[in-house]
């Protein structure tokens, strides 16, 4: 039988985390995000599956603890709002170097600086293009709705363990604090010692006779290795975007303009569809539910479709540079957005359309 | 030509009184001549062997000079980012309580930009070691000035000398430490001489067999040399450490267990 | 009357020539060689090799750990 709930975003993926049978949560409190560390602590997810939950000194231990534990062949989980990602990016590039799985939440708010703590989604830069230095990419999540918060839990370390690469949920104020019906799974066992060290046999798990030490370092001082090693991570990023590309699309088929947007900003185009729609204009939606890998191959067949494309993101414009990209000049590209925690409503979205490709 | 002299009426196997610990591997260590991170490795698996703990015990290299200490110790090992090795024992120990977690960290990295997650760490009482070398100097980045550098001193980002009125005074960062609750046992030794580097062992299994008491962090400071750093001769450097740095840093227990 | 009779064995080519081994020797056994080994330090050798004990005080404190020690007791 379905098990329905009630619950904020933040409070689902951190139910989600227990259910899923996570090891381990490293947390720091800052708003809109706070939810996610009290209701874990809440739980006693120590008694309800063993699962170790610890409020750190800062995001900079808290992404430090998630690489001891993910080194350990764990499934470590840690969440946070982008100034405390900012401070994460360290850790997230050492995981990324060292191959760890890991799953980081940001529950995006306006920036730059300290900002503000309403939604925002200008975090997309950071968070698809590698964030902290050194080449690489996080697998980048975009949840639009309480159930997809609790989804991607189990998703976003799925894909994390089978590429050994840190996985970020890119969620925002407004999905962490919203309440949705969610429909919760059955309570998974955490693995035993022997399954971890079967999933992850490169884990430091203690070295027995049976095997070579393992090492989980991102250093090579010769730099003929250091190259041949990068060439791995990039063949692995090319399998990413082969195989793991998720989008909805929404009235595409008949479509002459098409919004694309992600998390908040796709629950406003919804609606912005239909009230385009009712004025005449055949207008469809692209929601990019994996922003890395982007789905250029899907947008680049309906540039050849479509008269025009809005990329309406609560920024000033970031992932209309990938957008561009994919669609290679074939359609005018224009973007709309507020910023500093402002949630676009669907009229000033259609308003927009007319305005910019109409 | 001088050379090995065997006396083969004495070299045999059931002569031996003592070889490097099979704990450590065959790969030349990285350090400079007469470093005391060479001893310092060879205790801590000294120490691992001893209690048989080699399938359960996983290290944390620091980034410093150490930072391929997982090159010479034959055991699991994590390598941190600068400062963060304390945050991930942390998750280490938490998510594997039976395993024996340490932390092998320099001055640099431990006082002065790990500085929150190792008090941290120890306030919380993770029940870990921490093995800290203090030789007062970055050694690996070419003999700055650490939080540890003894006021006067001389590196190449106090070229004058340390002056406390504008670069602060050495940070006793054990002392410090050993205020906290959550430290279970503080000691500060050295591996210069033969009665040091014994004693220095003992203290560091003792840190060791704490993490089955679980009652806390325990923590071995090294009071170490830095010959290169410090532009002496070993001999010279570990002279000036007696002369220079033990009257700063006295060796000895800072804070034991209660019987 | 028994003696103990020690005997050391360098690692010549692992040294570094760091000299700590040498005041560590209450006998006074170890020297650095005049010639040196494939990485150009001078090794530590045995040059009283009948005064060595076997204590194992340059062992314990060879920052390398190129130094293996024997003892034997001998009857004299």
């Amino acid at each position: 039988m379905k098990e329905l709930r009630l619950m904020k975003g933040n409070e689902a993926i951190a139910e989600a985390a227990i259910r899923v049978g996570v090891d381990g949560y490293f947390g720091y409190p800052i708003t809109p995000q706070s939810e996610v560390l009290e209701y874990l602590m809440l739980q006693k997810p120590e008694e309800r599956t063993g699962m170790v939950v610890l409020q750190a000194e800062s995001e900079v231990a808290a992404i430090n603890m998630l690489y001891g534990g993910a080194g350990a062949g764990k499934m470590v989980m840690t969440s946070s709002s982008s100034p405390g990602i900012s401070l994460k990016q360290e850790g997230i590039t050492y995981m990324a170097g060292a191959e760890l799985p890991g799953l980081i939440l940001n529950v995006v708010r306006g920036g730059p600086g300290l900002g503000t703590i309403q939604p925002a989604q200008s975090d997309y830069f950071q968070a698809v293009k590698g964030g902290g230095h050194g080449d690489y990419r996080l697998i980048v999540l975009a949840p639009n709705s309480v159930q997809e918060m609790y989804d991607f839990v189990e998703t976003g370390f799925d894909l994390a363990f089978k590429y050994r690469t840190p996985v970020m949920v890119l969620s925002d104020g407004a999905i962490g604090q919203m309440m949705e019906k969610v429909e919760v799974g059955e309570q998974k066992k955490r693995l035993t010692d022997a399954e971890v060290k079967e999933r992850c046999p490169w884990a430091t798990t203690g070295k027995d006779a049976n095997r070579e030490r393992n090492i989980i370092t991102s250093l090579d001082l010769d730099p003929h290795q250091q190259e041949v090693f990068n060439h791995k991570l990039q063949a692995k990023y090319k399998e990413i975007e082969k195989n793991e590309v998720v989008l909805e699309e929404i009235q595409t088929e008949d479509a002459e303009y098409l919004f694309v947007a992600y998390g908040t900003s796709s629950r406003i185009c919804q609606k912005s569809v239909q009230l385009a729609r009712a004025k005449g204009l055949k207008v469809g939606l692209l929601r990019p539910i994996t922003l890395f890998p982007f789905p250029t191959e899907r947008l680049k067949e309906l540039g050849k479709q479509v008269k025009g494309i809005l990329s309406v993101e609560m920024s000033a414009g970031q992932m209309i540079e990938d957008i561009k990209l994919a669609v290679e000049c074939n359609v005018p590209v224009e973007h709309f957005g507020r910023m500093g925690g402002i949630i676009p409503s669907p009229e000033e979205v259609v308003e927009a359309l007319e305005q910019k490709l109409k | 030509m001088a050379e090995n002299v065997i006396n083969k009426d004495i070299v045999k196997e059931e002569n031996l009184v003592y070889k490097k610990t099979d704990l450590l591997t065959d790969k030349p260590l990285s350090y400079c001549p007469g470093c005391g991170h060479g001893t310092a490795h060879r205790l801590v698996m000294e120490v691992i062997e001893e209690l048989n703990a080699q399938d359960k015990t996983v290290g944390v290299a620091p980034v410093g000079c150490s930072v391929l200490a997982y090159e010479f110790m034959d055991i699991d090992m994590q390598q941190a980012a600068h400062g963060r090795a304390p945050a991930l024992a942390t998750a280490l120990k938490r998510l594997n309580p039976e395993n024996y977690i340490f932390t092998y960290q320099g001055d640099g990295d431990l006082a002065a930009i790990g500085t929150a997650e190792t008090i941290h760490a120890c306030n919380r009482g993770e029940n870990i070691t921490i093995i800290f070398v203090n030789n007062g100097i970055y050694g690996m980045t070419g003999g700055q000035m650490a939080p540890t550098t003894l006021p006067g001193m001389k590196s190449s980002t106090s070229p004058y000398g340390r002056e406390v009125h504008s670069m602060g005074a050495p940070m006793k960062i054990t002392e410090l430490i050993a205020e906290l609750p959550g430290t279970y046992y503080v000691t500060r030794q050295a591996v210069h001489t033969p009665a040091a580097a014994r004693k220095a062992k003992k203290a560091l299994k003792k840190a060791f067999e704490n993490q089955k008491l679980k009652k806390g962090l325990s923590f071995v400071e090294i009071v170490s040399n830095c010959n290169s750093g410090w532009k002496m001769t070993p001999v010279q450097a570990n002279q000036w450490m007696v002369d220079n740095m033990f009257p700063f840093y006295p060796l000895g227990d800072i804070k034991v267990p209660e019987e | 009357m028994a003696k103990v009779k020690g005997s050391i064995v360098v690692d010549i080519e692992k040294c570094k020539g760091c000299e700590v081994c040498v005041p560590a020797c209450p006998t006074d056994v170890i020297r650095l060689a005049e010639n040196v080994n494939g990485k150009g330090y001078h090794f530590a050798y045995m040059e009283n090799p009948d005064n060595c004990t076997g204590c194992a005080n340059c062992a314990i404190v060879c920052p390398d750990g190129v130094i293996t020690v024997y003892r034997k007791k001998v009857n004299e």
